[in-house]
């Protein structure tokens, strides 16, 4: 089953005095169960696309289907609960709430989704030890190491059971003793069947995807799946 | 609905908190705010039920009317005809204007010798009908009495005294039932006048003069032409066409043009109160908004720092916005965070100016000159409404405003980069 169709996806950023066109006519599917890594040089329109694949902006033209549901021209609202409902965003800087606790970073997107307050708890308490910081439920951010604090941003993406989880340079902040405990997280995860789509600049990540797509300048160049 | 409050509530409780010297700066300029309207609006409140029972305390729904010169030819007549009125013809206008409250005249002799034991005081006598009493609140102290019918038919010397010129001649003692000398002819004390303070008054403050029978001053002084004529209407409203009926019956009387409106000089206190009412409004509206601007610096400084709270958490609504988080989601708890800083600051302001003004009751009113004409400072339910509005207003718009920027945070932009 097809997760992501996108079909001749342009984005245009209008600042003004200057159109800078970011993609240029982008066609991509990603099927479900697949582990994609999206690579590129900074500048290519990687960020762009995760914007795009994540809902978190609309395209200027084309056509994008997100788990069969067509996003565009829909309300900043419906957006929201898109987003909601289908993407887990893994981040380069964690992006966790600073003031409350892995078990109430985890329960934010249940608490958007509507999920009765028992239910978010058990959820959360449950997803925090399969990333195995069942010990650290209680604990804010800070108090986390930053492998840590991937590991509970990686269970926030999943409260929500979502079609894709969208990672964006996950390893990136991290020494490379926890970034390999990160990646294989993401391999469990799509062994277990998950659809992941990892934005990386790292090899080592790069290379542990079923698929990897090429972007330069605003256009996938190349889009093979991986040795592995 | 109830979803939406659940959650709105839920961010409000795990979103970060303002810094605690923020939080107290913001919610003592709030209190200060509140302080200034509460103060403001309570001095302007007491000075106007003040004002309000001084200048109802000459009388109410009077119309003082002085006989002067006519202006206007009448009948052959031709202008420039002194009116003269005496005392009978305030039987007469009794008669002619039944629906009158009161009607009384008034005969004045002024620097008069009064005279008890050793001491002479010269003050100001004034012989009129003994309905005076009740239409210009002679009101007497415990123990005496204002002029009867009786003193007034059977021509008594009696005499009641304004209380200031009671304590001039008596000093300390008490003059209710001791003999009194006017122009050397012996007078009783039936009463002293309550003291009172008068916005409005003609011929002098009542506290300072003495009055008599207008038939026995006729008896010593030998004259009754009348200073003035005073009527009282039942309603303030009757006034106009009262007074404007009051002419059209004397002036066929005394040979003057009805519609000449010098022949019987009139002030016409319904009138002129109303004219008081309005300039007290105007300065109770002014207070209220001297004290509101105040107030609302003290919402722009809640508006302020909630500005800066919203670009300090600018990762956080991006972050929010991500898992999903709706527009009104981001709003609100920033909108109830201001609400509650406005709310606190309010509370600390209504208590503190409630204090303020109750430490105001124990200044004495009375003797002191300033209270007496000022009142007393005074909190009222509609005050309290009216702050509260002000305040919740200052609130909301001071959380509203910078949670619109909070919701037009583009997520995009703010998650990727430190």
């Amino acid at each position: 089953m097809t997760i992501i169709n996108m079909s001749e996806i342009r984005k245009v950023y209008d600042t003004g005095k200057v159109k800078v066109e970011a993609l240029k006519g982008v066609d991509l599917q990603i099927h479900e169960g697949e582990m994609v890594a999206i690579v590129g040089p900074s500048g290519s329109g990687k960020s762009t696309l995760m914007n795009l694949i994540g809902c978190l902006d609309t395209p200027t033209t084309g056509c994008y289907e997100l788990g069969g549901q067509a996003v565009s021209g829909v309300s900043r609202d419906e957006l929201a609960e898109i987003r909601n409902r289908r993407v887990g965003f893994v981040f380069q800087n964690f992006n966790l709430l600073p003031h409350i606790t892995a078990l109430e970073n985890v329960e934010m997107p249940m608490l958007f989704g509507g999920l009765r307050p028992a239910e978010r708890r058990r959820r959360s308490a449950e997803l925090l030890e399969r990333v195995g910081l069942g010990d650290r439920v209680d604990h804010k951010p800070t108090e986390l190491s930053g492998g840590q604090m991937q590991r509970v941003a990686i269970a926030r993406a999943l409260a929500m059971n979502p079609d894709i989880v969208l990672a964006d340079e996950p390893t990136g902040n991290l020494d490379s003793s926890a970034g390999s405990d990160i990646m294989t997280i993401f391999t469990d995860l799509w062994k277990q069947g998950r659809t992941l789509v990892v934005i990386t600049h790292d090899p080592a990540l790069a290379r542990r995807a079923s698929r990897m797509v090429e972007i330069r300048d605003g256009r996938i160049t190349a889009d093979h799946a991986a040795a592995a | 609905m109830k979803r939406d409050i659940h959650i709105i509530l839920n961010l409000f409780a795990s979103s970060s908190r303002l810094q605690k010297k923020r939080a107290y700066l913001t919610i003592a300029a709030i209190a200060w705010g509140t302080v200034a309207i509460l103060l403001l609006l309570a001095f302007g409140e007491g000075l106007k039920r003040q004002l309000d029972k001084n200048r109802r305390s000459t009388g109410e729904n009077l119309a003082v009317m002085w006989p002067d010169v006519t202006t206007k030819p009448w009948k052959g007549l031709p202008p420039g005809r002194p009116i003269r009125l005496h005392s009978d013809d305030v039987e007469f206008v009794r008669e002619r204007m039944p629906e009158l409250q009161a009607v009384h005249g008034e005969v004045t002799s002024w620097r008069t010798a009064l005279t008890y034991g050793r001491k002479t005081v010269n003050g100001r006598v004034t012989g009129t009908n003994y309905v005076y009493g009740e239409d210009r609140k002679h009101y007497p102290v415990a123990g005496g009495r204002f002029l009867s019918p009786e003193d007034e038919i059977n021509r008594r010397r009696v005499v009641f005294l304004g209380d200031e010129l009671a304590k001039d001649i008596f000093g300390d003692e008490n003059p209710v039932g001791k003999t009194l000398l006017i122009n050397n002819a012996p007078y009783t004390v039936i009463g002293v006048m309550q003291h009172k303070t008068q916005m409005g008054v003609y011929g002098g403050p009542d506290t300072n003069h003495a009055t008599i029978p207008i038939t026995t001053f006729k008896a010593q002084f030998g004259r009754d032409l009348l200073n003035v004529l005073v009527i009282q209407t039942q309603r303030p409203e009757e006034m106009k066409s009262e007074l404007k009926k009051l002419n059209q019956i004397l002036g066929p009387k005394f040979g003057y043009d009805p519609t000449d409106d010098r022949a019987l000089a009139t002030w016409d206190m319904v009138k002129s109160s109303q004219v008081t009412k309005n300039v007290l409004l105007g300065i109770q509206i002014f207070l209220g908004v001297v004290g509101s601007l105040t107030l609302l610096i003290g919402g722009v400084g809640v508006a302020n720092i909630m500005y800066a709270v919203v670009k300090e958490r600018t990762r956080e609504i991006g972050v929010k916005m991500a898992l999903g988080a709706r527009r009104r989601w981001i709003i609100m708890p920033f909108v109830l965070e201001a609400v509650v800083y406005t709310f606190i600051g309010g509370a600390l302001g209504i208590t503190i100016a409630n204090l303020l003004v109750a430490a105001t009751s124990f200044i004495p009113i009375e003797n002191n000159k300033v209270m007496s004409f000022l009142g007393r400072p005074t909190l009222s339910p509609q005050i309290g409404v009216i702050t509260s509005l002000i305040l919740g207003i200052i609130g909301l718009l001071a959380g509203y405003f910078p949670a619109r920027r909070a919701a037009s945070v583009d997520p995009a932009a703010t998650l990727r980069y430190e």
